[in-house]
């Protein structure tokens, strides 16, 4: 199989050159069958990719140790879902699955993309065939996910025992597919450039990949966060870590893109902004696949060191001088049709939303950059984490936040005091009482006041909308509250998909904010013997040890501390944290024993329970309990973001009487724009 | 090792037969009792069965890994906990000691340095100090953050001055394209004023223009 695997990877790879050199030769344009052909690389690309994804599954499925991959990866007692996800495990792998996945999109791009963009397409090819070559390359030349053994190992190495777990196998494929569907909108915008069809053509093909990918970017993130909160320990969810920053950049500037294109879209302004951002957000997705992978920045996540990091590097560097480059030759092509005209209008929210979220970008590559560039001028290595994030980060965030409830609700080109009284009287009491509420129930902490009084007043915009839009349908056409609520989203999916998303923003918001009261406290307890820790909503949790149990499972030996829960006297539940020492099949110990965490959530809260071990062998534990305020609207502020994209993202949607008062927006402000000028 | 699963609380002493009972358990027990000098040399651990003792011994305890320091108030201390989490760990986790050694079991640097800031703490000194302390003896890849000072100021002050000088920007490139917008409408009222009829005072007037605005406000809000 490794033949096989080989074999495709070298096809992949000059099939691959093939048709780039065929696709910005141009030579296509007045040779149809050249055309199809620059088409079919691509088709041939994706099956040579699928063939060696199928040799190293078909290495892993088979035990075949022989391949150092899988020796490193996989052992014979692992269970067949993470010999599945051994597959994204390793730095090899994840390679060739970054491949796979970039053949994929590119072959759907190919196929799906309008007619009407048939000119984009083949500069599309190049683009996707340049990056797919430039992963292969890598493999063939660094990283070689079936290079073999000199001998073979009875049995393998086994999986991290921190990536089995279920986020594991979803998170970093969700993660990858975000990173890699970026790459789509990116050809798009360099084939408009290439070919100077720089209307909103080019944007109209890639609005569903910008919302795929932004939405596979945050269902990654938001599992990345609940794998590390339930599976690393440390009782928190984000740690400002190198390899989560770099994860983070590509979403803000995706974020940015997908309000500012509205703009264009609307009144044909910031051409060049959002060419720079979809630039920008390719380049930051290369970006955090060298920081994950060079080994240039200390992070607990990332892989190892490896020569790839120069791989990766020198491509960032040339892709970024080529698309920049490319970008200011057509600098004069993309004036904007109208200019922007009032401070208080839509556009110009859209336009600080966007300096913010641009700005956070920023921020954090920023910070995340910093101790290298402070070793390289100074001298001296420093560490930059979570205060220093925070600190620089909160503020902006929270302007962020407001932003997100003013944007939607102010009018498009100059809003008058009425439409602004009109607006926002009802969210800014909202927000107002909301603060007032905090205060008198003594919550001092700025920052989590803001964030929850913030929350407050977007949530009250986005209700407003609902219940004006429900209101006016019911008027109109005489239908229930549920009726018209359903209606009302499905005639308009994008912009109430979008509303719902700032609700999973804002729900985020706050959960973030109640990290704020979190506490923590250690104790060592023999059996029979309790601890006592204050929630800070002043209730007291008892958690008596039960005792350790000790049993063999599948490909471990566990070591299980029981508790028994309650709150303010009453029971509440048996808590159980676990220590995993990990064995290979003939019974050898393959990483040092790993800890599982003992959870038990509320709407309110968590308790959270650590078993981190026990002083001398006995039955008497040490454990770490924290109680974690809000945790639970994390992953509920994630799952309504999602349901919030898909809703945006759903075909259909836009009725023919909405499409007709679009068409004639447009006109009516061209018309406008005349009659002033 | 089989597969063969306990029930949280089953006791794997009697369940197992793996080490100390069974049938090699048996044959063990048998062996010492016919050559004494074998059992001295090995002195049976005080085992005693799980839950029936005070602090029964564990079946296999080394899959609970290193043996943790038995906790005390000092560990849950506010103050120290504060300075924890102010300083890294020194075993290149990128974690703050605090995080470290609550969550790391298998770093024996968090321990060392949490004992190491207890004991400052003991004899004295206070937060700033220790951290000074900590400063001096590990540089300043100690700090979780680095001090606001000297060229770490650039770190902590670039990214919000950017976005200062960026909105800044912003509000007078949109001040400015306001400006021109009105000139070029005043441009136009005096030319359509020159070539209209009297009866007119333009293409639009100013109220059909407002009314305009407003019945667009109306359909793209």
């Amino acid at each position: 199989m490794t033949f096989l695997g080989n074999f495709a990877l070298w096809v992949a790879f000059f099939v691959g050159i093939w048709g780039a050199v065929l696709a910005f030769s141009g030579r296509w344009r007045h040779r149809p069958d050249l055309e199809a052909t620059v088409t079919r690389t691509v088709y041939a690309v994706w099956a040579a990719m699928a063939v060696a994804a199928a040799s190293l599954w078909k290495g892993l499925a088979s035990h075949d140790f022989n391949i150092e991959y899988v020796a490193a990866y996989t052992a014979r007692n692992l269970p067949t879902y993470y010999i599945i996800s051994a597959f994204w495990a390793g730095q090899k792998g994840s390679l060739l699955f970054w491949a796979v996945v970039l053949s994929t999109f590119a072959a759907l791009a190919q196929l799906f993309t309008s007619r009407k963009y048939r000119e984009l397409m083949p500069y599309v090819a190049g683009v996707t065939s340049v990056v797919t070559v430039f992963f292969v390359s890598v493999m063939l030349f660094s990283a070689n996910p079936f290079d073999r053994l000199p001998f073979t190992p009875p049995d393998g190495n086994g999986l991290n025992p921190q990536l089995q777990n279920v986020g594991m196998v979803v998170h970093p494929p969700m993660l990858y597919l975000g990173y890699i569907s970026i790459t789509i909108p990116f050809a798009f915008a360099v084939a408009a450039l290439m070919s100077r069809k720089l209307d909103t053509g080019w944007i109209h093909a890639i609005r569903k990949w910008t919302l795929v990918s932004w939405l596979f970017l945050s269902i990654g993130i938001t599992l990345g966060m609940w794998w590390a909160y339930v599976e690393l320990g440390w009782g928190g969810y984000w740690a400002w870590d190198p390899v989560e920053n770099a994860s983070l950049l590509p979403w803000l500037t995706m974020t940015a893109f997908l309000h500012s294109v509205m703009i264009q879209e609307k009144r044909g302004m910031l051409k060049r902004w959002n060419l720079g951002l979809i630039i920008g957000t390719f380049l930051l997705s290369i970006f955090g696949t060298f920081i994950t992978r060079s080994g240039v920045i200390a992070s607990v996540h990332s892989f190892t060191q490896s020569n790839v990091g120069y791989f990766f590097l020198a491509f960032l560097v040339v892709a970024g001088i080529l698309a920049f480059t490319l970008l200011y030759t057509r600098w004069p092509l993309l004036e904007a049709d109208v200019p922007l005209e009032s401070m208080l209008s839509r556009e110009a929210a859209f336009l600080f939303n966007n300096l913010i979220l641009v700005g956070i970008a920023f921020s954090v590559l920023w910070g995340t950059l910093f101790p290298i560039l402070s070793e390289a001028v100074r001298g001296t290595k420093i560490t930059v984490g979570p205060p220093f994030f925070n600190r620089v980060n909160v503020p902006l965030g929270l302007f962020l936040l407001a932003l997100t409830g003013i944007g939607p609700l102010i009018a498009w080109r100059k809003a008058s005091a009425a439409n602004l009284r009109r607006q926002f009287t009802m969210p800014l009491a909202t927000g107002l009482v909301t603060l007032a509420a905090l205060l008198a129930s003594g919550m001092r902490d700025l920052y989590a006041l803001m964030a929850i009084a913030l929350g407050a007043f977007v949530l009250g915009t986005v209700v407003q909308e609902f219940y004006r839009g429900v209101r006016a349908r019911r008027r109109m056409h005489g239908e229930s509250i549920p009726r018209a609520l359903v209606n009302l989203v499905a005639r308009n999916r994008r912009r109430y998909g979008g509303y719902i998303v700032h609700v999973g923003v804002l729900t985020y918001c706050v959960a973030f904010a109640g990290m704020a009261f979190k506490v923590d406290k250690e104790a060592t307890l023999k059996p029979g013997e309790s601890a006592e820790v204050k929630s800070p909503y002043g209730w007291t949790y008892r958690l008596t040890h039960l005792g350790i149990s000790q049993y063999n499972a599948l490909n471990r030996r566990v070591s299980a501390a029981t508790l028994e829960v309650t709150r303010d006297g009453k029971p509440i539940g048996v808590l159980k944290s676990e220590k995993r020492q990990h064995v290979n099949s003939l019974g050898q110990e393959t990483f040092e024993p790993s800890t599982e965490v003992g959870i038990r959530s509320d709407l309110r809260e968590d308790l959270y329970v650590v078993f981190a071990g026990t002083p001398d062998g006995t039955e008497t534990a040490v454990y770490r309990f924290t109680v974690n305020p809000l945790v639970s609207w994390v992953w509920i502020g994630g799952a309504i973001l999602v349901v919030g994209g898909l809703v945006t993202m759903w075909p259909g949607g836009t009725p023919a009487r909405a499409v007709r008062r679009d068409e004639q927006a447009g006109y009516q402000v061209a018309l406008v724009g005349a009659g002033q000028g | 090792m089989g597969d063969r699963r306990l029930l949280p609380g089953q006791d794997p002493w009697f369940c197992s037969g793996r080490r100390q009972g069974g049938r090699r358990g048996f044959l063990r027990a048998g062996l010492d009792a016919l050559i004494p000098p074998l059992a001295a040399q090995e002195p049976a651990p005080a085992i005693a069965k799980p839950g029936s003792g005070e602090t029964g011994q564990l079946f296999d305890p080394g899959a609970v890994g290193r043996p943790r320091a038995v906790t005390s108030d000092v560990d849950n201390d506010q103050y120290i906990m504060g300075i924890e989490k102010r300083l890294r760990c020194a075993c290149g986790c990128g974690l703050d000691i605090y995080t470290c050694r609550t969550t790391d079991f298998t770093c024996e640097t968090s321990p060392r340095l949490h004992r190491e800031i207890v004991s400052l703490r003991q004899q004295g000194m206070d937060a700033q100090a220790i951290i000074d302390a900590f400063v001096a003896e590990y540089g300043e890849k100690a700090l979780m953050a680095p001090r606001p000072e000297g060229f770490n100021l650039i770190g902590y002050l670039l990214p919000g001055v950017a976005v200062l000088i960026a909105g800044v920007g912003l509000v007078a490139w949109i001040q400015r394209r306001k400006a021109a917008v009105a000139a070029a409408n005043v441009a136009a009222g005096a030319s359509a004023r020159g070539s209209a009829p009297a009866a007119s005072s333009g293409p639009v007037s100013a109220e059909d223009l407002e009314r305009l605005r407003q019945a667009l406000a109306e359909v793209e809000d």
